[in-house]
């Protein structure tokens, strides 16, 4: 065994291409799924059984089974019905989508803990429905909620490699390349794992420290 | 889809799904007790280890290091594992990490007092944990291991990539003797929710009965 720095460095421009890729995904993943959570979780509290029973199944359902068989499912599924994404799309979709369904359980919480008498109030003020949710309850709610939201970036993140699985030339896929192309699969697969500590860790450590300042 | 393909490849796939979570649930529970434990000990240098072994393996993603362990080590250590034990190893890992924070989070969760009164009535350290604080903390501990239960599970499908044959590999031959992607890809996935299910329904149970040990009734 012999550990060879030119194959790091030949390896760093695709690891480049890898790092901003996956940073992409983490980007936009994170965006639908909390936009889409903070949907499921209205949905949850919806008057009508016959929305919450529906919700309550389907993110259920998608919280409980892999990411890796629901991007396979969206990658030869979605064609079939005619909806052509390309790979990338496919992978920033299904992931925001799978994680949407743990932030909707985290915005669940965090409205759940806002105080009994903040809905009082809004209701003695007569604000509108609207005004109660944007300018009392979420302010209120998002606060709690950002450390464990930022929990969730983090997986987010440990999960990105997954979208090699169909092909999106993230860090792991890029590593399968050049391994491929030289030979060498031990230096770019560590770099790559050394990579993901190296942005996790720091990560994890701002969340902790979100933790402190935020929840009381 | 035809009786031959559910027999030869989906049927086994579940077979060898069930064996993959259980296998490294078991490596995960050993893990996770073992750092966990580890992580509340009195010299400081085994907490700084037990602390390393968390954040790096917490740290990086469960496929990289499945790859690692399947692509880097055989060169390495000069051996190679069979595909399914390099699944187990990088999965037992990986979780027993995130299950180490549990196990540590549920023993600090336990009331100082009962450490207390164990020193008090001078049992030896081992007595403590056995009788004092690992009864009363077991059943914090479930609920948390139910949802870790579930993400391994979950985790097992990534053991596809490497070619072991799964219940989402076994999905991936159909598809491509089928050329009907929308079926067995439903099908793949009310299996995985069928077993999640069975999970979460096995492990309510178990919690009840650690409460029920300790006169603690649950709701």
């Amino acid at each position: 065994m012999n550990w060879d720095w030119s194959a790091v460095w030949d390896f760093m421009p695709r690891f480049g291409d890898g790092v901003l890729t996956t940073l992409q995904i983490l980007a936009l993943g994170s965006l639908i799924s909390f936009s889409l959570g903070l949907v499921w979780a209205l949905a949850f509290r919806a008057p009508s059984r016959f929305v919450r029973w529906p919700v309550n199944l389907i993110t259920e359902f998608i919280r409980t089974t892999p990411l890796l068989v629901q991007l396979f499912f969206l990658f030869f599924v979605l064609p079939e019905w005619g909806v052509k994404f390309s790979a990338l799309t496919t992978g920033i979709l299904a992931i925001g989508l799978h994680y949407s369904t743990y932030t909707a359980q985290v915005y669940r919480a965090g409205i759940d803990a806002v105080p009994k008498g903040q809905w009082e109030a809004a209701t003695a003020l007569s604000l509108p429905a609207h005004r109660t949710w944007f300018a009392v309850i979420l302010p209120q709610a998002v606060r709690r909620i950002a450390p464990a939201l930022g929990n969730y970036v983090i997986s987010m993140l440990k999960d990105t490699p997954l979208l090699a699985g169909i092909s999106v030339l993230e860090m792991l896929q890029q590593s399968r390349l050049a391994g491929a192309s030289t030979f060498q699969y031990t230096e770019p697969l560590t770099v790559v794992g050394v990579a993901f500590i190296l942005i996790a860790y720091p990560a994890s450590l701002f969340v902790r420290s979100l933790e402190r300042r935020l929840v009381r | 889809m035809t009786a031959g393909l559910w027999q030869h490849w989906v049927l086994p796939g579940i077979w060898i799904t069930l064996q993959l979570t259980v296998y490294s649930s078991a490596l995960a529970a050993v893990v996770a007790f073992g750092v966990g434990l580890a992580r509340t000990h009195r010299s400081r240098l085994v907490r700084f280890l037990a602390a390393a072994y968390t954040e790096i393996f917490r740290g990086t993603s469960a496929l990289v290091l499945m790859f690692w362990l399947f692509f880097v080590l055989p060169p390495l250590a000069g051996w190679q594992l069979v595909p399914m034990w390099a699944a187990v190893l990088a999965l037992g890992l990986s979780y027993g990490a995130y299950g180490a924070e549990i196990v540590r989070g549920a023993l600090n969760s336990v009331a100082p007092a009962q450490r207390e009164a164990g020193i008090a009535l001078s049992l030896t350290p081992w007595q403590r944990l056995r009788l004092v604080l690992l009864p009363q903390a077991v059943p914090e501990m479930i609920p948390p291991f139910c949802n870790l239960l579930v993400e391994l599970l979950k985790g097992t499908a990534l053991v596809s990539l490497l070619g072991v044959g799964d219940v989402s590999f076994a999905a991936y031959l159909v598809r491509l003797a089928t050329q009907d992607s929308a079926q067995i890809y439903s099908v793949t996935l009310v299996i995985y929710f069928v077993l999640a299910f069975a999970i979460t329904r096995g492990m309510k149970a178990l919690e009840r009965r650690t409460k029920a040990n300790l006169g603690v009734s649950t709701p």
